[in-house]
């Protein structure tokens, strides 16, 4: 089907919204009514048809917009995109995965020509036609990492694999929940996560690393994430927390159904040939609480995730504050009524909301 | 001067040791204030006779001590920023199996473990031992300024004057643990100023 | 499924480098490009040998930038279980055969100031695909070779001539050996040793580096084992709930696989750690040959490689 890539912001004014179709395939977190840490990983290899987990780079009505708001964020801090010196390597094999699966997936929106190490790169949606040499940063306009997530949505950590640990080496971050790639660059698996509670306790980092480091080319991986936010703001980075930290504060009984997001992660996992690094691409997709609520299922069940979910968690993820309000508002999806296992909306299938 | 125990904490946190001699044909020892009286600790005739010493008082007097350790090198320097260039061109030179040893404040040891890494040696490789002040260097991670030896929590930027609480997140390659907005979504609320780790 | 993903390839070309060392190239069956890889990489080799199908790991010593074709050399061990001589004797150009991904536990750390490289013998190999990245990227390198004698070094004309300044080659046979103390002193710093060669030379140069105070990150090793022949034994595999036999020239991996247990393994030479397998019971003595479990977890009784380590005694129960 032929996309149509909305004309929205993600700041200021905030006119991001979903189209019906982009929330029917949302990335809903919760497979069951309750949430704790688990290596919840699988296989990466397609889904069910328009779902987020169809193609390897999953592009969609935000792509345009998505694009604009990251150059936005990079002009006015650079350091949101680093890469250590000898990741450069790991940048171009991250380049050549990302232009190979985009021209084979969406062959409409984007082309990519090769003879050789003379390569030609055509973005329809962005308005890009390039040549360029392969491995030969002096014929791009900015290093290979740099150039291809300007153009790919999602945060992208590039991970060097040594002494049976991934380091955060490289990577592009303008769309974070709430850390950052300057502090963190260099940093060991372990380390870059060493602020999230309780998840060390329960070993499931230990395990967590034993999985990637074992993750194998043409075998990529995938899990997802989550957390809140208010307002679709896409850089909630810790260097402007300062700014957009007091619109936490702004929600109201009346405003909480627009103004609240569940914030969803598509974290996923490919080997890169050529450096042997890991490539992490943590694509992030919004939803107002108002649109979620109109998949029965996700109402029931996003309530009872959030009145159950331990203190440390709701303090961690940033809403601990919010959580009286965000309760109210929930209950009144929650009819009571059992849920079916799984992420799906299943719409045809469950129950709607009982009224009484 | 008692030795301070650092509470156990998140993973990123540095945590120090004793040092012990190792083996090895060249040996650099840096170290300021306190930090003298570890060097004192391990320093051997044999040792010394393969030891620079790279030493900054900060006001305390032990340098005659270490001086009289015999080294084979021993430098003196007023401050850390008047000594970086000479401890990079030490690393420089510095061949595969030189022992590094860093004692004294949490900034001294970091920011030359920093030119260490960069050098080549990896950081647990790198023996450091605390002493002395318990303060801070701190990234206001909003300007990206460094403030060194905070001691309380939380506590003024002193770049761009934001108030900023003390994290336990640390990196090695900034050398300084992470500081962040405390008022951020209640401006003007800042919280009595604490010494750290009262 | 377990192991790497899984790649059709066929033989074209077997070229015999000297009395033990053969070369093999391989092209993907469906005419497509193989993956590129990293300096250091291995296959896993699929080997039909009548009843027996054995999978052993082979590095990639092409340039790895090239995807036309990969291409292998194995040294025959007569004392072995096979695989080689399988190789030797039995596989020919145009041969179909299925080889798996690459996989890298032998990489190039990209920081390095310096990459130093000690060969031994067939342990080249992974050197030959490094050296080809390094020089792509100009990298600041040398290698140290030591052979058997002349007849039986592989690649060292080929060596000696691409790179003169680079390449120092020792031959056993004329008493030549590396000067290790000597070659380890004023190295600069960030210099990273890479070695592969039987295990001798590689704790050679563990100790050496050790005794001389260099970090341990800074010495990269590998070496595949094969699985060595030994006394049948007796396994209950819990899961499953099998008994199986492991008789005298396949490993208990192998074993496993034929009895119908989907058993990871990735490497199936000790150095992975991906079939890691834990012990529920057992009356006997392990005879541990990984290089993945530390000497903690050997003695524990807890933890077996099933790819390469064996077992003598009453009973064995794992948890698989």
């Amino acid at each position: 089907m032929t996309l149509q890539f909305n004309d929205e912001t993600f700041r200021e004014d905030y006119s991001f919204h979903n189209s019906e179709r982009a929330i029917k395939r949302f990335p809903f977190p919760f497979d069951k009514d309750s949430y704790m840490y688990a290596v919840n990983m699988e296989q990466h290899r397609g889904g069910p048809s328009d779902s987020i987990y169809e193609k390897r780079f999953d592009v969609d009505e935000h792509y345009v917009s998505e694009m604009r708001d990251r150059a936005m964020v990079l002009a006015d801090d650079p350091l949101r995109c680093q890469s250590l010196p000898h990741m450069t390597l790991a940048g171009w094999d991250l380049l050549e995965l990302i232009m190979v699966s985009k021209s084979e997936d969406y062959p409409d929106l984007f082309e990519l020509h090769r003879d050789g190490d003379k390569w030609h790169w055509v973005n329809k949606p962005l308005g890009i036609d390039d040549h360029f040499t392969f491995m030969d940063e002096t014929t791009l306009p900015y290093g290979p990492m740099e150039y291809i997530t300007r153009q790919t949505q999602g945060d992208f950590c590039v991970l060097d694999q040594r002494d049976d640990n991934l380091w955060m080496d490289a990577g592009t971050i303008t769309t974070q929940a709430d850390w950052s790639l300057d502090f963190d660059i260099g940093m060991n698996f372990f380390e870059w996560h060493a602020p999230v509670p309780l998840a060390h306790e329960k070993g499931i980092f230990v395990r967590a690393l034993k999985f990637l480091l074992n993750i194998q080319q043409s075998a990529p991986a995938r899990r997802l994430n989550w957390t809140m936010t208010v307002n679709p703001l896409l850089d909630t980075s810790p260097e402007n927390y300062h700014k957009w930290g007091i619109q936490k504060t702004s929600l109201t009984p009346e405003n909480i159904g627009a103004k609240q997001h569940l914030r969803v992660e598509l974290q996923t996992f490919f080997r890169l040939p050529r450096s042997n690094a890991l490539v992490f691409p943590i694509r992030c997709y919004l939803c107002a609480f108002q649109d979620l609520m109109t998949v029965p299922k996700w109402g029931r069940r996003l309530h009872r995730v959030i009145r159950d979910l331990p203190e440390e968690l709701a303090t961690y993820k940033g809403f601990i504050d919010n959580r009286p309000m965000m309760l109210d508002y929930l209950s009144k999806f929650d009819d009571g009524l059992p849920t079916s296992n799984g992420i799906w909306p299943e719409i045809d299938s469950e129950p709607p909301l009982k009224s009484d | 001067m008692p030795k301070f125990e650092f509470p156990t904490s998140i993973l990123s946190r540095p945590v120090y040791g004793v040092l012990e001699a190792r083996a090895g044909h060249q040996h650099l020892m840096i170290a300021d204030a306190e930090g003298a009286e570890a060097i004192l600790d391990i320093a051997t005739p044999d040792l010394m006779a393969k030891t620079h010493i790279i030493y900054i008082p900060k006001g305390t007097d032990f340098a005659d001590e270490l001086r009289a350790l015999n080294p084979a090198q021993f430098y003196q320097g007023p401050s850390y920023a008047a000594s970086v260039s000479r401890i990079q061109r030490v690393l420089q030179d510095a061949a595969m199996g030189l022992q590094l040893y860093l004692a004294g404040t949490e900034g001294l040891m970091g920011q030359v473990q920093s030119e260490a890494m960069k050098a080549g040696i990896p950081h647990t490789a790198i023996q450091t031992e605390h002493r002395g002040s318990i303060a801070r260097r701190m990234q206001c991670v909003h300007c990206k300024g460094i403030t060194e030896d905070v001691a309380t929590d939380p506590f003024q930027c002193s770049h761009c004057n934001l108030n900023l609480f003390v994290r336990d997140h640390y990196s090695r390659r900034l050398a300084a643990y992470q500081a962040v907005c405390i008022d951020a979504e209640d401006p003007g609320n800042v919280p009595v100023k604490k010494g750290l780790y009262e | 499924m377990s192991g790497a993903e899984k790649i059709a390839v066929r033989v074209t070309e077997v070229t015999p480098l000297n009395d033990l060392v053969t070369r093999f190239r391989f092209e993907r069956l469906d005419g497509a490009l193989l993956p590129t890889f990293s300096g250091g990489a291995h296959t896993v080799v699929e080997m039909k040998d009548g009843d027996v199908t054995r999978l052993n790991p082979y590095s990639l010593m092409s340039d790895p930038f090239d995807q036309t074709a990969y291409t292998i050399s194995v040294r025959r061990d007569d004392e072995g279980r096979g695989g080689s001589l399988f190789l030797h004797n039995s596989v020919s150009v145009g041969d179909e055969m299925i080889i798996s991904n690459p996989v890298n536990l032998f990489s190039l750390d990209l920081r390095a100031k310096k990459h130093l490289m000690i060969a031994g013998g067939i342990g080249i190999t992974p050197s030959l695909a490094q050296i080809k990245q390094l020089d792509r990227a100009h990298g600041n390198w040398e290698l140290h070779y030591a052979c058997r004698s002349v007849a039986l070094g592989s690649y060292v004309d080929y060596l000696t001539s691409t790179h003169p300044n680079d390449v120092n080659v020792y031959y056993d046979d004329q008493n030549q050996a590396i000067d290790l103390e000597n070659l380890f002193s004023g190295q600069p710093l960030g210099t990273h040793v890479y070695v592969c060669g039987p295990k001798g030379m590689i704790n050679w140069v563990r100790g050496k580096a050790a005794e001389l105070g260099w970090p341990r990150e800074a010495i990269h090793y590998e070496e595949f084992l094969a699985p060595q022949p030994g006394k049948p034994f007796e396994v209950k595999l819990a899961v499953s709930n099998k008994v199986i036999q492991v008789g005298e020239q396949e490993s208990l991996l192998e074993a496993m696989e034929r009895s119908g247990v989907d058993a990871p393994y990735l490497c199936r030479g000790g150095a992975c750690g991906m079939c890691e397998t834990r012990v529920i019971d057992y009356t006997g003595n392990f005879i541990h040959r990984d290089h993945w479990l530390d000497d903690e977890e050997h003695s524990s009784g807890e933890k077996i490689m099933p790819c390469v380590s064996r077992f003598e005694g009453k009973t064995l129960v794992l948890d698989r």
